[in-house]
């Protein structure tokens, strides 16, 4: 009991799992429960939601008009691949029985030995292989917010196999089974704050680096062609949410009504103060400051969600907002990156601040759930470690990544591909007529 | 004939095209352009990535008028279209060679 508050959500349960299965010979076979089932189920298409159409609106309303829909489609199919990767062998490093703390086991690649009959925790396992999977496919495909614009779509396609392999199925065991190594040094992490944003920012940082930068910027103005849409895309990103981080508690409990609060009160937090922080700056509250700042807050809710009260979220939104109003305003001019739709302003830096965060809202003294001796320090000292060691994963995982999409594809488009759009050079569509 | 070309504000198109109905105008063409000239550009801020704009959205009526009626037409157009402020746009009037009606063939100002 002490484990499922310490690490809350998907861990959790797997410890359950690993107790349950540890008690087996003894205990009856692990039930399905229906609630549990029922809102997994319903968890995992929100999460699918959050992907199509949420993210390809999001970062397609951003991109110019000439971009749609190779933004779009480099979203749809990577995240479709990510898919067919996961039940091919992705699951089993993942989650897969035997491996060490770095990778589970091929044992269950081509998720063999799983049937309708098995279970995880109290849902059925292809519920929760499922609801894995949606996390894998919309972690690549946040990562493609740094490169659109400029990247082949046969990249994109190479790349997502190969950054999926050698950095998501590994991150994901490290802080999801109860052998990996995060969850060994009782990193809190909810619903995937290191695993989904950390982990996809700080790639679409270096991956947008190798690519270099647009032709024209930053000199050329490359304004969103339909904040509308990002709009639209902001608030299916929102409501997909909820299916992100309460249905991390694995369960349809109080685990999960907490986290869905935070999801609300943290995203409306930093929604407002990253409009405030425009005004501060001396401009406008935008619609594009507003919906920025609710991908901000729900990235750094992401760790928090069942870690958090509901007013240490409302901070937590507040303060990762700013810092990320900051980091895409002000030091992504300064040093001259182009990650073009600010997946690491947004994702990297709301998910560090998260990260780091969680460490201290958990503290009961704060109004979180944490036990009376929880001392924040010591956990800080965790976070920390556990950010660093995604960050340099991250890295070096995507630099090889990226280099064999370049060996394989070449990596970038033509000048002429890129000044007359991605959408006629690579799909030979325009989104609008 | 004149031809008749006013480049006004657009949210002034719906009553000019009401006052110049009012006068006999039985058609134009209306078109949204964009240019600059004495009013200033505006600002826009994406992610604090700062944009000036020096073309502003207009909207170019056209209209083809027989001789009598254009002067009538352009004051018209002058005094429904002015706010009194810089923006409100300009008329330029040209001679016009000929028009015909596709329909019928007429032409002349029988066409307009």
């Amino acid at each position: 009991m002490m484990n499922r508050k310490i690490f809350g959500g998907i861990g959790a349960t797997l410890t359950s799992l690993a107790v349950s299965t540890a008690a087996f010979a003894q205990d009856a076979t692990p039930t399905v429960d229906k609630g549990d089932t029922a809102w997994m189920m319903t968890s995992t298409v929100l999460v699918f939601l959050m992907i199509l159409p949420g993210l390809a609106l999001f970062y397609g309303g951003l991109t110019r008009s000439k971009n749609m829909l190779s933004t779009m489609t480099q979203i749809g199919a990577a995240a479709s691949l990510a898919m067919l990767i996961w039940v091919m062998y992705g699951y089993s490093m993942a989650f897969g029985e035997g491996g060490n703390a770095f990778v589970a086991g091929f044992g269950k690649a081509f998720l063999a030995g799983v049937t309708p009959d098995s279970v995880s925790g109290t849902i059925p396992e292809y519920v929760f292989a499922c609801f894995q999977m949606t996390f894998a496919a919309i972690t690549v495909a946040l990562v493609l917010g740094s490169t659109v614009e400029r990247i082949k779509f046969s990249a994109v396609m190479v790349f997502a196999a190969v950054w999926l392999t050698i950095v998501y199925f590994p991150i994901a065991h490290m802080v999801w089974a109860p052998t990996g190594y995060f969850f060994g040094l009782g990193a809190l992490d909810y619903a995937g704050g290191t695993v989904v944003h950390i982990n996809a920012g700080v790639s679409a940082l270096v991956a947008a680096i190798i690519l270099g930068k647009r032709k024209g910027f930053p000199a050329e103005p490359m304004p969103p062609h339909s904040l509308t849409l990002t709009m639209v895309g902001t608030g299916l990103l929102w409501v997909g949410w909820f299916g992100f981080n309460a249905g991390s508690a694995l369960s349809a409990n109080g685990a999960a009504s907490l986290a869905m609060i935070n999801t609300f009160v943290a995203t409306a937090s930093a929604g407002l103060f990253w409009m405030l922080a425009e005004r501060l700056a001396g401009h406008k509250g935008s619609a594009l400051g507003f919906c920025s700042g609710v991908v901000a807050g729900l990235v750094a809710v992401t760790p928090a969600a069942g870690n958090s009260g509901p007013f240490g979220a409302i901070v937590l939104g507040a303060v990762a907002s700013i810092i990320c109003f900051f980091a895409v305003s002000k030091l992504k001019p300064m040093l001259g990156y182009d990650d073009a739709l600010d997946a690491f302003g947004v994702h990297g830096i709301g998910g560090i601040v998260g990260a780091i965060g969680t460490g201290i809202v958990y503290a009961p003294s704060l109004g979180g759930p944490g036990k009376a001796d929880f001392a924040i320090g010591t956990q800080l000292v965790i976070q920390i470690e556990a950010v660093l060691a995604t960050v340099v994963l991250a890295t070096v995982g995507t630099v090889i990544a990226i280099f064999i999409a370049k060996a394989v594809t070449g990596l970038r488009v033509t000048p002429e591909v890129e000044a007359d759009g991605l959408d006629i050079g690579e799909h030979g569509e325009r989104a609008y007529n | 004939m004149k031809f008749i070309i006013a480049i006004i504000k657009p949210f002034k198109l719906d009553e000019v095209r009401e006052a110049l109905g009012g006068i006999g105008v039985a058609g134009m063409t209306v078109s949204e352009v964009k240019g600059f000239g004495r009013q200033k550009g505006q600002t826009e801020i994406y992610r604090g990535a700062e944009y000036s704009t020096n073309m502003l959205p207009k909207v170019k009526i056209e209209v083809a008028a027989p001789d009598d009626l254009a002067p009538k037409i352009v004051e018209t157009i002058q005094q429904v279209a002015s706010t009194e402020a810089i923006g409100d746009g300009k008329i330029f009037v040209l001679d016009l060679a000929s028009a015909v009606r596709i329909r019928t063939g007429e032409a002349g100002d029988t066409a307009l």
